[in-house]
């Protein structure tokens, strides 16, 4: 099985271990990515405040490169990126109109042929097998957290349940994880506030952190980049905001399914994290 | 040749200010078959009816048509005026020059020809006219009203107080619905059991009305005044004549851990069971689901300590087929339930309860006689939250409409809980206060004034426990969105008001329309509001749309009065406009070939099969037969009818075609 890959930003600079994480884990269960060919940039945080038009044309040229190479899927492990390119494609779903507009932008033919997917979806399609190659299972108390984009908006993913989504943690449940039922799975981090204002992103993700820690996760788990990288760098100002020492690690659904299917550690990334992750009981996988 | 003759209207200057009134009937007196044409300022007013009278009389008009406003306004005036100088008032047609040209037009000569055009059409029409006589069709009477929540109730008393026989049927095992699980109602706080009781009471003694508990419909066959309904008596399994209602077998009964339906499952109650005190009739019930003696065999226990012998095991659901004349549907509403709601726990949380589970908690009947206790420990709550439009005005994740009743029952709930626990807070959010109603808004003022509820504009995001209690998560609008985090030890859900879950199979087993959240459709929304599209059928109270008790009992009423109204007479008098299946002689019979395809397209189930038969009884033909009674004269088979064997009286194919061959 083949599916169209688009890395963007985040996973080629501060969250490499989530590429690494997601072929290697796509490489174990069978499933052959495909770089969209000559991808750019997706319009992330800013293109959209700028100017709606630019924002619609950037993910669609993505969706275009990948229409042209004969893909029918794309699957953006990145949850901004995934959110900006399926809210593109929703958007030219609903106004076939603007396809042509945006067809001349691009100066490429847009269709609508290809279709965007996160990476819980995908591995939702291989659980079953995911659960048959988890030869050391991951036998911790985990806090799944998907943050805002992956379930949100719910017209326009159409995926799981918005309000107490699901999918992660069955997914991790199926590598033997146990997670916690817990009231923040869908918090709000802060987002891009991490640069400008970090005093109000170190008051969120201590919220979200100090109740995992509380209900006895043993392990924070995502998959957004840009939440990983608040729930983990931003840790010294998190843990001074809350005048405590966590040291919960934070670690890529991914991760800990590579970990489980007894890929080595080293391959998942597992060593790029601030928040070191080495555990107290010495039950589960070693990282 | 017709001798037709033509009244034309000036309607003051409604007609006469656009179109030439008198141009147009000097076009029309020049109609082949037309005998006489005059225009008139008035021809509703008085001197107009006799003008036309007159005119009849004089000129021996066979047809007449008025040139006037619609007939939905004055063709009944203008058929009788008709009909008392001697024509056949299906002969009486009008021209609708008032909303159809002069007021839609502007002043000119084509408007006039627009007049005059409209004006041959009808007298094409009248040509073609054959005399009708009004359908007569007999009326049982005896009322069946559907549901026995205060909306039955109060619709049988007024059915049988009016001297007419009516069968409550109700799906429980008593009569009482929604209204008896309340504690306290608003805006006066009167005890709800305490005004409904006793006319439970007067419904269960009163000799005009046959009580049906624990039944249901089953079938519904008929027409206006002629209904065969068949309801399915379910087996108490308790003889209801030898039981005495002492309650013995209820004490008795080891298993006692079912949840208790009246309590909103916050208590338990045995089997057997009876569902609250006061409840009419006051005999048991078993529960055959979690009994233990119809799980396995063994038990029986009720059936020992029966002092009369009055347990049945052995009995059987009953079907009994009743005559009908008019149908009440009072089935009510039910709550949409908290695990809807996944932000707010999804049911999980036992201290996070609806509106109707607060209910039962003030109730001095309820589980914990009125003590306001958590369900979770039993403890008496210092803080609840009131969350208003729990799904209600939610078109992402609930239903779009207003409950209606919640702004009000919250506003009582946090004075209840005042009451009750003097040193309590409580808090609402919600979005905006409706309490448009006869004292409503000064309850809800005092609530917030003198029982000092603290009302927050906003909505709650997200609602979790921690450490005992429940954390509310919300937003003060008014206060530029300020977050809000409250810790309180019980929440109660506002919950949307959501049609029964049976509410749409019933709809299609009476023929009648309903919205698409399976509320009933009333026939007009301001005019006909207690009558359904089907005739004979009528509703009141909740299943038609959220309603408080007040409106409730007014539509009660209404649909009462309806009701009597119709049973006033010995025999129905119907439009004759309906579709009627030709007959040929033989040996055709009939050009219809028995295709059916109008008894699919018919909304009214008004066609039937007829079989034609020789003398020898064989049958030679099944052909299609059109119920006058149930026909509504849409003319929907007609458009169907593959060989044009059905035509509508009145409206033929043939006058149809005149009209448009003369324009």
């Amino acid at each position: 099985m083949r599916i169209g890959y688009y890395p963007g930003c985040s996973l080629l600079g501060s969250s490499r271990e989530f590429d690494e994480s997601v072929r290697a884990v796509c490489e174990t269960i069978g499933l052959e990515l495909v770089e969209v060919p000559d991808w750019n940039c997706c319009g992330a945080s800013s293109a959209h405040v700028l100017d709606h038009e630019l924002s619609v044309a950037l993910p669609a040229k993505i969706l275009a490169q990948a229409e042209a190479a004969g893909l029918t899927e794309v699957l953006a492990p990145c949850a901004a990126c995934y959110s900006r390119l399926i809210g593109a494609y929703s958007e030219l779903e609903k106004n076939p109109d603007h396809r042509a507009k945006v067809s001349e932008i691009i100066e490429m033919p847009y269709t609508g042929a290809v279709k965007v997917v996160n990476v819980l979806e995908v591995l939702e399609r291989f659980a079953d097998v995911i659960q048959a190659k988890a030869v050391q299972p991951f036998a911790r108390k985990v806090a799944c957290y998907y943050g805002c984009l992956l379930v949100r908006p719910p017209k326009v993913v159409n995926f799981d349940r918005p309000e107490d989504p699901q999918v992660m943690d069955q997914l991790a449940a199926k590598v033997g994880a146990t997670p916690i039922d817990w009231p923040f799975k869908t918090e709000c981090c802060g987002a891009a506030f991490s640069v400008t204002r970090t005093d109000l992103v170190a008051k969120l993700c201590g919220k979200i952190v100090d109740s995992a820690v509380k209900l006895q996760a043993e392990a924070l788990v995502v998959a957004c980049p840009m939440c990983h990288s608040n729930l983990d760098m931003r840790r010294p100002e998190t843990n001074a905001a809350l005048g405590k020492d966590l040291q919960i690690p934070v670690l890529f659904l991914t991760q800990v399914i590579g970990l489980a299917m007894g890929i080595e550690p080293k391959k998942l990334g597992i060593q790029r994290h601030m928040v070191p992750v080495a555990f107290n009981a010495p039950t589960g996988a070693q990282a | 040749m017709s001798r037709i003759g033509v009244f034309t209207c000036h309607c003051g200057e409604n007609i006469a200010g656009t179109v030439d009134c008198p141009k147009v009937a000097e076009l029309s007196r020049q109609i082949p078959g037309v005998v006489h044409s005059v225009d008139y300022k008035y021809m509703c007013s008085d001197p107009g009816q006799t003008l036309i009278k007159e005119a009849i009389k004089e000129h021996k008009l066979d047809g007449v048509v008025v040139a006037a406003c619609s007939p939905r306004m004055h063709e009944p005036t203008f058929r009788k005026a008709a009909a008392e100088a001697g024509v056949n008032p299906y002969l009486c047609e009008m021209a609708n020059l008032r909303e159809h040209c002069s007021w839609v037009h502007e002043k000119n000569e084509a408007t006039t020809q627009k007049a005059a055009d409209l004006v041959r059409v009808m007298v094409e029409k009248v040509k073609h006219d054959t005399p009708l006589t009004p359908i007569k069709v007999p009326v049982t009477k005896t009322a069946l009203v559907v549901g026995g929540g205060i909306a039955g109730i109060q619709t049988a008393l007024d059915i049988a107080n009016a001297g007419h026989q009516v069968v409550l049927v109700e799906k429980s095992p008593s009569i009482g619905g929604h209204m008896s699980q309340l504690s306290e109602t608003f805006p006066t706080l009167d005890c709800s059991q305490c005004i409904l009781t006793p006319r439970m009471v007067e419904a269960a003694q009163h000799p005009n009305i046959k009580l049906m508990t624990y039944s249901e419909v089953e079938k519904v066959d008929g027409f206006i005044g002629n209904f065969k309904v068949t309801v399915r008596k379910k087996a108490k399994k308790v003889d209801e004549k030898a039981c005495t209602g002492c309650g013995l077998c209820v004490t008795k009964c080891p298993n006692k851990k079912i949840p208790d339906e009246f309590n909103e499952g916050l208590a338990f109650r045995p089997a057997i069971y009876v569902p609250f005190p006061q409840a009419v009739p006051n005999k048991p019930t078993i529960d055959t689901a979690n009994c233990t003696y119809f799980k396995n065999g063994k038990c029986g226990v009720c059936s020992k300590v029966c002092p009369t012998g009055a347990i049945r095991y052995e009995q059987e659901d009953e079907l009994i087929t009743m005559d009908i004349g008019a149908i009440v549907m009072a089935t009510g509403f039910k709550l949409m339930k908290t695990d809807k709601f996944p932000e707010y726990g999804y049911g999980k949380y036992k201290d996070v309860i609806d509106g109707m589970q607060f209910e039962r908690l003030a109730s001095a009947s309820g589980p914990t006689a009125g003590v306001i206790k958590r369900p979770s420990d039993g403890k008496e709550p210092e803080t609840v939250v009131f969350i208003a439009c729990s799904g209600s005005r939610d078109r992402a994740k609930g239903v779009p409409y207003c409950s209606k009743i919640c702004c009000m029952y919250t506003a009582k709930h946090t004075m209840l809980y005042k009451h009750k626990v003097h040193h309590g807070q409580a808090y609402v959010f919600y979005m905006d206060i409706r309490s448009a109603g006869k004292d409503y808004d000064e309850f809800v003022r005092r609530a917030i004034e003198e029982d000092e509820a603290k009302y927050i504009r906003g909505r709650v995001s997200r609602i979790y426990e921690e450490d005992g209690k429940l954390i509310v998560k919300g937003a003060d609008t008014l206060m530029n969105g300020e977050p809000v985090e409250i810790k309180a030890d019980m929440v109660v859900l506002a919950t949307a008001v959501q049609s029964q879950d049976c509410s749409e199979d019933l709809a299609q087993t009476l023929h009648i329309s309903y919205d698409k959240y399976g509320f009933f459709a009333e026939a007009h929304p301001k005019l006909r509001p207690v009558e359904t599209n089907t005739a004979g059928i009528f509703l009141a109270g909740a299943c038609q749309a959220p309603r408080d008790i007040p409106e409730t009992v007014a539509q009660g009423s209404a649909a009462g009065a309806k009701v009597a109204a119709l049973f006033s007479q010995d025999e129905l008098t119907r439009e004759p406009i309906v579709a009627v299946v030709n007959r040929q002689a033989p040996p055709l019979f009939s050009t219809c070939t028995g295709c059916f395809l109008c008894q699919t397209a018919c909304p009214y189930q008004a066609i039937e099969q007829e079989e034609i038969k020789d003398r020898s009884g064989r049958v030679i033909k099944t052909v299609a037969k059109v119920n006058p009674g149930l026909c509504q004269g849409c003319g929907t088979c007609v458009a169907f009818c593959r060989t044009k064997a059905i035509d509508l009286a009145g409206f033929s194919n043939e006058q149809l075609f005149a009209e448009l061959m003369t324009l």
